[in-house]
């Protein structure tokens, strides 16, 4: 044997060094840490000023309005007709029209002085007809809106999801059939049933409330259940099957959390448009009945006389349209984050 | 032949829709609290008796839900019994005219915009226009129609003096503030479907091939790109249609216009039961036939949905 051959054959151990036991996971290591959808969602809307800012405004609005519930300024239905159809006066402001004058034929005249309104009763808001304090009312009114958003997309999430996963999951003859159902239901128009369901219950939360509950599921069904014919037919459905996971066991546990991104987005849609047929059809004077305050019946009680005292128009318009931007702005955010087909 | 049966479907679908809002309309107004005479509480009952006889009310539903199909069948849609007694048929078709007038003008306002605002939109992706435009969009979405209108009735009306504040009397000056009130919401939802049809569209190859050519930016959006993303539109005119029906009720009121939506209004406050069916039925048979009108056009423009509807 050569010498050559044996110095090949013979590696000198100080050649050698122990092998390092985690190398592999050293080398299937992610260099960053793995981020779960919603943090991935989260990351993307946190880019989009106009969403947070969106974001922390109707933080603050619910805070009020929950808060609202303990701490009233005043009761929102008690009425005081000798201090009528005051001006908005906030201590310390000296702008015309919130310092307690209003315009009467083209002059600027007090009226706190002319109600004699005793000396440190402010009404922030103002008050409408009845002496009723517009803070209190518009802060019960922004609950009532609310309320009837939450649950009319409680209803919605509830029926719309359960109807569209039974519809794409079955598939055959159950879609065919749900679907036909479905598309003769959509035939009729939201108003029209909006407006036989308060003709049938006495108008107020409950009515407006399972009008929308019953129009309003249709969107979220069909978009779950074109989602959920997508995802039948992945792999890791196909794996729960086989190993013999229950039907119901994979749409809680496999379906819905897939279904997330589409469920927040559409939900986040229903809301506004939840608040604003509220608002609507009190305005029109079929939604809500008095003396309970809604966005809508401010509204309408403010538009009759908004030349005269604009305040109880405008103050709870802006409300409105504040609660009304932020939510859209908020949902377009959210579409962008948690949309897949967003996603550059 | 397949799209003769696609057709034929439809309108087997049409009918069983508008079937089954005629009979829940019928079942609904038997059931509801109040009474569909003008002071109730002043009739004896013997006179009850005879006015329930004369309109027909002492019959036993099943008996009336027939008369009142077949009356369907024949365009009879009741009498109206607070309106002057006079044939339902004849007060909306009186009415009908300038709600129509009003709904056409705002659809082709609100469309035309949206188109215009949209495609700006997409042309300057991103830039500061873009971000104008689409804030604009959802504000317009946002502010509801009624508030839109109130603030229009101030500054136009009531501050500059430029247009009448209500009424239907004026010709088509008072048309205007009512149309743009109604228009803004089909334009926001134009705008912001266009912006996405016309982004992809422009980032297409013929685009580019336009864009090659020396085309102007202009011209590449608005004849290249443009007939290309409009195809989709067609499908949110059934949406856009419900937008203005709704709108319609609330901005008819403000502006005080005779048209449907008033009086649909007026006759949901008085249980005018005759009126508030026809009324319903009337916009369901517009939503369908528009529904309807939609997925035949979709189907001769884009032979693709027409194959696929076969199919199932």
């Amino acid at each position: 044997m050569s010498e050559a051959k044996r110095s090949v054959l013979h590696i000198p151990d100080a050649y050698f060094e122990p092998a390092d036991s985690n190398l592999l996971a050293k080398q299937e290591r992610t260099a960053r840490p793995s981020i779960s959808f919603y943090q991935d969602g989260w990351r993307r809307l946190k880019k989009n000023k106009a969403a947070v800012i969106s974001l922390y405004i109707l933080i603050v609005i619910v805070f009020i309005a929950v808060a609202s519930i303990w701490f009233t300024p005043r009761d929102p239905n008690l009425q005081h007709v000798p201090h009528a159809n005051l001006p908005p006066l906030i201590p310390g402001m000296d702008i015309n029209g919130w310092n307690g004058y209003a315009k009467v034929a083209d002059k600027w005249v007090n009226k706190y002085e002319q109600a004699q309104v005793p000396e440190g009763v402010y009404y922030y808001f103002g008050t409408d007809a009845f002496g009723r304090d517009l803070l209190s009312r518009i802060l019960a009114g922004t609950r009532v809106s609310l309320l009837i958003a939450v649950l009319a997309a409680l209803f919605d999430l509830l029926i719309g999801i359960a109807y569209g996963l039974i519809s794409g999951w079955k598939g055959g003859k159950t879609d065919i059939f749900m679907q036909r159902i479905l598309e003769i239901i959509a035939g009729v128009p939201t108003l029209v049933v909006v407006i036989l369901m308060l003709l049938i219950f006495k108008p107020g939360i409950v009515s407006i409330v399972v009008a929308l509950a019953l129009t309003g599921w249709l969107t979220m069904a069909r978009v779950v259940r074109a989602q959920t014919l997508k995802l039948k037919e992945q792999e890791y459905i196909l794996a729960a099957r086989t190993l013999g996971v229950s039907s119901w066991n994979i749409a809680i546990k496999h379906l819905i959390p897939n279904l997330s991104g589409i469920i927040i987005i559409q939900t986040m849609f229903t809301i506004p448009s939840a608040i604003f047929f509220e608002a609507f059809l009190s305005f029109i004077g079929i939604g809500m009945r008095a003396p309970d305050a809604s966005l809508g019946t401010l509204l309408n009680e403010g538009y009759k006389t908004f030349r005269f005292l604009p305040h109880l128009m405008w103050l709870p318009a802006a409300v409105l349209c504040l609660i009304m931007i932020s939510f859209n702005l908020l949902a377009d955010g959210l579409r962008d984050a948690f949309d897949p087909k967003m996603k550059n | 032949m397949t799209f003769f049966k696609f057709i034929l479907k439809r309108l087997a679908f049409m009918l069983a829709t508008l079937f089954l809002i005629s009979t829940i309309t019928f079942l609904l107004m038997n059931f509801l609290p109040g009474s569909p005479y003008q002071n109730e509480e002043k009739l004896t009952p013997v006179q009850r008796q005879m006015m329930n006889e004369k309109y027909g009310l002492d019959k036993p539903a099943g008996e009336r839900y027939l008369i009142y199909l077949s009356g369907l069948a024949k365009g009879d849609l009741g009498i109206s019994l607070q309106f002057g007694n006079q044939p339902v048929s004849k007060l909306l078709s009186s009415r009908i005219g300038p709600s129509i007038q009003l709904g056409l003008q705002a659809m082709l306002l609100g469309t035309v915009a949206g188109i215009i605002l949209g495609t700006i939109s997409a042309m300057y992706q991103n830039s500061f226009i873009d971000t104008f435009a689409s804030l604009s969009a959802i504000i317009g979405r946002s502010i509801p129609n009624f508030i839109f209108a109130v603030l229009l009735q101030l500054v136009f009306a009531v501050s500059l003096k430029w247009l009448p504040i209500a009424l239907w009397d004026d010709g088509f000056r008072s048309t205007i503030l009512p149309t743009l009130a109604l228009a803004i919401a089909p334009m926001a939802d134009a705008a912001r479907f266009i912006r996405t049809e016309m982004i992809e569209v422009l980032n297409s190859d013929y685009a580019e091939l336009a864009k090659a050519k020396g085309q102007s930016k202009v011209r590449i959006a608005f004849v290249h790109g443009l007939r290309n993303a409009l195809i989709p539109l067609i499908t949110i005119i059934g949406p856009m249609t419900v937008g203005l029906m709704t709108g319609s009720l609330v901005v008819e009121n403000i502006f005080a216009i005779p048209g449907i939506g008033e009086q649909f209004v007026k006759s949901i406050v008085t249980n005018d039961y005759a009126t508030i069916m026809s009324v319903t039925l009337l916009y369901s048979v517009l939503l369908v036939v528009i529904i309807l009108i939609v997925d035949i056009l979709y189907g001769l423009i884009d032979p693709r949905i027409r194959l696929a509807g076969a199919k199932q």
